[in-house]
């Protein structure tokens, strides 16, 4: 199998649905001319042309909004953000207009589109351009979170992404971009609503997406190897739908929880998860549900201490030695 | 793909005018001097920054200011002790243009807690209220509501004097800078917005992101605006004079777009090879540097000698080595500053009015 980067895995599927359906339209800012801000983009103005790859214009609550706009035609834009930060700037075309307008016209109206860009921290960026707003998304019904962590997954889940016919808001993450994994050529879907086991354990469950699921496979060897406890790495890859029977697999077999993170600890995805698990399977608990986020406060610039505001592996491993306590 | 359409290509020599308008006429030799030192000493900073990010000793993104100094030079000179400044995140120039210290400023490069925002905010995030300083602000467009904020600030506190709100060509098209036009002209709020136009949104040339020129949409919303050079810093303050002026004395906004080049990429890690050429950098460098302008004109004036040029760049580049060593001497934030400075009443415990929890884990 090909061994390709998180980036190329995106641009593949992006250029295969350019390919395969002719009412893709790729749009943002930077995204054609200068091959994308993060080079996510590369080579596909040259080769689908100005009238797929759209460069657009600093307005995110304009072209986010033609976005939704003419996918209630049947068009499917797949727009990026530079930063899933700048949501904030469309925020009332995102969470009002697209998550809405199906309900609101009684299911007259779908919007086939799709939302995509980083949101991460660990990159220095300080508190404007570091947010990870999947909880806040997900706080939605009618709309679609995906945070995909590995290259297959990111290829796999965005080629639904395109072809859902619900807003689908698929948050990726700079700190990946480079990150390099097996990924199938030519079609491979990944379904929107599977987690999926990234390491078989036993004797407790790290529940996790996006990039914390590297550190959690991190400290998961590092407690094998040192402390001969079996952890189970089980990665949501969509936030909404969730797939929650996964979840309670998973549980019913090591009986311990531990929910990593990138998030704030307020009302966030694993505020939900912990919710729910105790409301499900509260007599297959061991002890008190865990979770390690972000440390709560806005992103701090200063490099070095942000490694500490973010879940990393050292955080996650005497997180999970806390679980277990 | 070259800049701009050319509305107004900077004008050759003949441009000694500007020195004649009265709020150039009245400057003494130490004043020019100084417009000439803060400019050499913007330069000299940014490029010491550079080269600090080339070892690593700086995160995140760097937006050098080099190219544009007389614009932030010539607009905050004019400052009095009522007028206020916010930008984007373009902003080492402003802030060393209002009179920080550039120890500080490094330090905050450095993410260290000596830094001007104790490391917390970066090179995008300066602050300095003390010297009038709103920012520094990350998202493009968001400060200008600001800006016209710190105008109604001032205004409903009877105080005489006017907001400078600074974005670049790109940041005219959000449509908070349109709601914001509005407003001001609306309310009659002093303050005057200015763009900084250097020809570029990232990679992006401004005939192709933006419709129509940029300050006459002021018209729309029934605004006063002008254009002027921003290679020449008498132009840029006898321009501001005038718009800063109908701020103070009527109340009255206006949009100022100020031509301007920056000569490295949009930041740091822009590798800068796909939207203009090196023969356009070199011949703005070449031709309309606003430093190397500027020096020829007190040379001519007899303001400046050569050897007092020579050793105002010598100090600078002294200050920008000093200003390094100093952020590498001093101590990164901890692990425990995260949560300081996120509420007032955390704090400010003596005096927390609100109960329950702040934070969470
Ligand atoms: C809302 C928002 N969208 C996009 C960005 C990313 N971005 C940062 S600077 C920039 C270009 C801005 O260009 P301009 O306004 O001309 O200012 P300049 O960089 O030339 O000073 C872009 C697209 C951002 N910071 N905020
Ligand atoms: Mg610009």
């Amino acid at each position: 199998m090909p061994v390709i980067s998180y980036r190329e895995a995106i641009r593949h599927a992006l250029a295969e649905e350019l390919e395969r359906d002719s009412n893709v339209v790729v749009m943002g800012e930077e995204v054609a001319q200068f091959n994308g801000a993060y080079k996510v983009t590369e080579g596909l103005l040259a080769r689908f042309g100005p009238q797929r790859i759209v460069d657009t214009p600093i307005s995110e609550a304009g072209f986010i909004g033609v976005g939704i706009g003419a996918s209630m035609l049947g068009i499917r834009p797949v727009m990026e953000l530079m930063f899933w930060s700048f949501y904030s700037v469309a925020f009332d075309q995102i969470l009002n207009n697209a998550a809405n307008v199906r309900y609101m016209s009684g299911g007259q109206i779908h919007c086939p589109i799709v939302i995509r860009g980083p949101a991460n921290g660990g990159t220095n960026v300080g508190a404007t351009h570091s947010h990870t707003p999947e909880n806040v998304l997900a706080n939605h019904p009618g709309v679609k979170v995906v945070v995909p962590s590995t290259p297959a997954d990111a290829k796999g889940l965005l080629k639904s992404a395109i072809r859902d016919n619900d807003p689908v808001f698929f948050l990726e993450n700079t700190m990946l971009y480079g990150e390099k994994g097996e990924v199938p050529a030519g079609e491979h879907v990944v379904p929107l609503g599977l987690a999926d086991v990234k390491r078989a354990g036993t004797d407790l469950t790290i529940i996790t997406y996006g990039r914390s699921v590297l550190h959690s496979l991190a400290a998961a060897a590092v407690l094998e190897r040192e402390q001969k406890i079996s952890a189970e790495v089980l990665d949501l890859r969509t936030i909404r739908p969730l797939d929650f029977d996964s979840v309670l697999k998973s549980v019913a077999k090591t009986h311990r929880v531990l929910i990593v993170e990138e998030q704030k600890p307020f009302a966030s995805v694993g505020s939900q998860l912990a919710y729910m698990i105790q409301r499900e399977a509260f007599d297959e608990l061991d002890g008190p549900i865990h979770r390690l986020a972000t440390v709560d406060a806005p992103a701090i610039y200063s490099p070095p201490v942000e490694v500490e505001q973010l879940p990393n592996p050292r955080r996650v491993l005497q997180a999970a030695l806390e679980t277990l306590a | 793909m070259s800049k701009k359409p050319t509305f107004k290509e900077a004008t050759p020599p003949a441009a000694t005018d500007h020195a004649q308008a009265p709020v150039n006429a009245r400057l003494s030799p130490e004043e020019r001097i100084e417009l000439f030192r803060k400019m050499v000493r913007i330069r000299r900073f940014e490029e010491r920054s550079l080269r600090a990010y080339q070892a690593k000793k700086i995160g995140g993104f760097l937006h050098l200011y080099i190219g544009q100094e007389a614009v932030a030079v010539g607009c905050c000179s004019l400052m009095g002790p009522n007028d206020h400044v916010i930008t984007a995140y373009r902003d080492h120039g402003h802030a060393i243009a209002v009179g920080m210290d550039t120890k500080p400023l490094m330090a905050e490069l450095f993410g260290k807690a000596t830094g001007c925002s104790k490391g917390k905010g970066g090179s995008m995030h300066y602050f300095d209220p003390s010297r009038n300083f709103w920012g520094g602000h990350g998202i493009v467009g968001g400060q200008i509501p600001l800006g016209a904020g710190l105008a109604y600030g001032l205004k409903y506190k009877g105080l005489k004097g006017a907001a400078m709100a600074f974005m670049g060509d790109g940041a005219v098209n959000q449509g908070a800078v349109h709601e914001a036009y509005n407003l001001a002209s609306l309310w009659n709020l002093p303050v005057v917005f200015v763009i900084e136009n250097n020809g570029y949104s990232m990679g992006t040339s401004q005939s192709r992101s933006s419709a129509g020129e940029l300050a006459q949409r002021a018209a729309g919303y029934d605004m006063q605006w002008g254009q002027c050079s921003g290679h020449d810093v008498y132009e840029v303050r006898a321009m501001m004079d005038k718009f800063l002026t109908l701020a103070r004395e009527t109340g009255k906004p206006s949009t100022v777009e100020i031509d301007t080049y920056r000569y490295r990429g949009h930041s740091v890690a822009d590798p800068d090879n796909t939207y203009r050429s090196k023969q356009e950098i070199e011949e703005y460098r070449r031709t309309r540097d606003p430093i190397q302008l500027f020096q020829v004109k007190l040379l001519a004036e007899g303001v400046l000698t050569p050897a007092l040029a020579e050793q105002i760049d010598t100090e600078a580049r002294a200050e920008a080595d000093g200003a390094a060593d100093f952020s590498e001497a001093s101590p990164f934030p901890t692990p425990a500053d995260i949560q300081a400075d996120v509420y007032w009443e955390a704090d400010n415990p003596a005096d927390r009015r609100s109960q329950g929890r702040l934070f969470f884990t």
